[in-house]
């Protein structure tokens, strides 16, 4: 037993897949109030990590920094280092434009633009000046297969993205998310609006994306962190009575539900948690 | 714990005592109030429908073909119509949706993203005072700052009293539209990297587009309806013609800008300018012409509204498949 959870830790794998990202004390603010408190995790590449934890315990806003989506509320401001590759992306000097597209973003109700869906998946590459229309149906069609949606809708890519279901919209927003080539995905609660049969899908997908994408997911389903992650971040607010989250235990995803160090986490994953 | 109990079924006692007096009296006090609530609704409809119909029975028995292809002849000769006032009407509501509406959108914009800017506070603050302002005010306005330095009337300041007017409608319809944009879809396109201005042109406008289009027409029916405003700026013309006006400019070979020019720069009327002049006259017959006009200007408005409508209608079909 304790063998077969040795292996599995972090620190052993690090040498199989190198991180995709070191978070080094981040902390968020809005305004004077300390959302996400030094916050210290590796994000591997080609794994997908995920964060659980108890509603507003600043599981979002952290997701958020990791691609600089805090700089659109005026009052945040993201502190420590975010290194994607080793390069720190949380500096004044670094393309926000160039983050964003390596780093692609998925939310938690399906978003797709009053466009049709061809228009929507070509939004990402139009932005950066893909403009011949043979280029674009390539990419078009490479990100809905990567998003196992093109069986379903290679019929009406001229039709809105609305008329779509709920959850071919979800897959819908991952191909475009992917039409830009992205290195990492986050992905903010990416199945709480959908039904069962569709968060089985997006999971599955998850798993297909993870051989070429590193990816990283919020949830607030467990069993969805137990089913498709390779590691979990517990994140709780820090002290008792205090409204400032930081992640209190990061480790191999069963090691968190199976053997967890910190007594909270073995109290959240059990049902335990108040 | 045997108190509740009591409690209980004491209220029960009384609920059941007091059950068919309570039921038909809430009977009687549903039907009183539906009565008063539907008869108060039919009140307030008899207005809108008295006018609609009047100005059609008074108005539809003077209204022909001739009404609307023919400029006013003088009293006494047969004929004659009001081609010139629709024309008007039609071209300073035109001039004054294009001054208007740019600036319009780029400051709704600007108020929407930043509402708690002081400018964005100056901004909503000023539209509301100046869609309190009267529309005669605005008209002596333009005619200061515009009439006069030009030193004539002209279908431009009609234009440009109008787009004043027009200006606060629009700023406010347009800034609750693009609040009620979803703040994830602009999420979704500044996700993948867009800057604001190309989210807010590609994504932000067009999902907003169907409102802030109903808030143009809303803006320019009203506008169309104005007559103070054109009393010191356009102040009417009897002899407007605009097909001659475009046909020898045509013939001319005068360039666009000089034809438009020629449209603009002298006096112009329009329909309720000319249901105003021709209701004070004397003569049965311009009393007649007063009310085939009012009938046209609703007419003219009511279309611009139905097209709108389809065309929104057609795009709403289109976007959500």
């Amino acid at each position: 037993m304790l063998t077969k959870i040795e292996i599995q830790t972090p620190e052993k794998q690090t040498t199989a897949s190198p991180n995709k990202m070191e978070i080094k004390n981040l902390s968020v603010f809005y305004g004077k109030f300390r959302a996400v408190t030094d916050i210290n995790m590796n994000i591997q590449s080609t794994k997908i990590t995920a964060i659980i934890g108890p509603s507003g315990c600043g599981k979002s806003t952290l997701l958020r920094s990791f691609n600089r989506m805090n700089d659109l509320t005026p009052s945040a401001r993201v502190e420590g280092e975010i290194l994607l590759d080793g390069k720190n992306i949380n500096t004044t000097g670094v393309d926000v434009v160039d983050i964003r597209r390596r780093i692609g973003m998925v939310f938690q109700r399906p978003n797709p633009f009053p466009k049709s869906i061809y228009d929507n998946v070509a939004y990402g590459p139009r932005l950066y000046g893909v403009r011949k229309k043979s280029d674009l149906d390539e990419i078009v069609e490479k990100s809905i297969r990567q998003a196992a949606l093109w069986e379903e809708v290679k019929d009406k890519l001229h039709q809105s993205g609305l008329s779509i279901s709920g959850g071919q919209q979800q897959r819908l927003c991952i191909a475009r998310a992917l039409a830009v080539e992205p290195e990492v995905i986050l992905m903010d609660e990416p199945a709480s609006a959908l039904d069962p049969i569709s968060t089985l899908k997006i999971e599955e997908l998850m798993q297909e994306l993870k051989k070429e994408y590193t990816i990283v997911i919020v949830t607030h389903n467990m069993q969805q962190a137990a089913r498709a992650s390779d590691y979990t971040a517990m994140m709780m607010l820090s002290k008792e009575g205090e409204r400032s989250g930081t992640v209190i235990e990061f480790d191999a995803t069963n090691r968190i539900f199976t053997n967890p160090k910190d007594k909270r986490t073995e109290d959240y994953v059990t049902g335990r948690f108040g | 714990m045997t108190s509740t109990t009591i409690t209980t079924s004491r209220f029960q006692q009384l609920i059941e005592k007091n059950q068919a007096v309570v039921s038909s009296r809430r009977k009687v006090t549903n039907l009183i109030m539906l009565s008063i609530t539907g008869l108060m609704t039919i009140l307030a409809l008899v207005p809108l429908f008295w006018i609609v119909g009047y100005v059609i029975y008074k108005g539809g028995q003077y209204i022909n073909l001739d009404f609307f292809i023919h400029t006013p002849r003088p009293l006494g000769m047969e004929g004659g119509g009001v081609l010139n006032a629709i024309e008007g009407t039609l071209i300073v509501a035109a001039l004054a949706a294009v001054i208007a509406i740019p600036p319009a959108i780029l400051a709704a914009f600007y108020a929407a993203n930043n509402p708690n800017t002081p400018l964005g506070v100056v901004l909503r603050f000023s539209t509301d005072v100046l869609s309190g302002v009267p529309s005669i005010v605005m008209g002596l306005f333009v005619y200061a700052v515009v009439v006069k330095p030009m030193g004539h009337y002209s279908g431009f300041a009609g234009g440009v009293a109008m787009a004043i007017l027009m200006l606060p409608t629009i700023i406010r319809t347009t800034e609750e539209m693009i609040k009620l944009v979803p703040h994830t879809l602009r999420e979704a396109s500044l996700g993948l990297g867009a800057p604001e201005w190309k989210t807010s042109l590609i994504v932000v406008l067009p999902a907003a587009m169907n409102g802030i289009i109903t808030g143009f027409l809303l803006a320019i029916a009203r506008a169309a309806g104005e007559t103070a405003p054109l009393l010191f700026t356009a102040l009417g013309n009897e002899r407007y013609d605009l097909f001659q006006i475009v046909q020898s400019g045509i013939a001319q070979k005068q360039g666009l800008f000089l034809i438009l020019q020629r449209i603009f720069d002298q006096p112009v009327d329009s329909l309720p300018l000319t249901l105003w002049k021709y209701a004070q006259q004397p003569y049965p017959e311009r009393i007649q012409q007063s009310w085939a006009a009012a009938l046209v200007l609703m007419l003219v408005i009511l279309l611009i509204n139905i097209f709108t409508r389809l065309w929104v209608e057609n795009r709403k079909r289109r976007l959500q498949g």
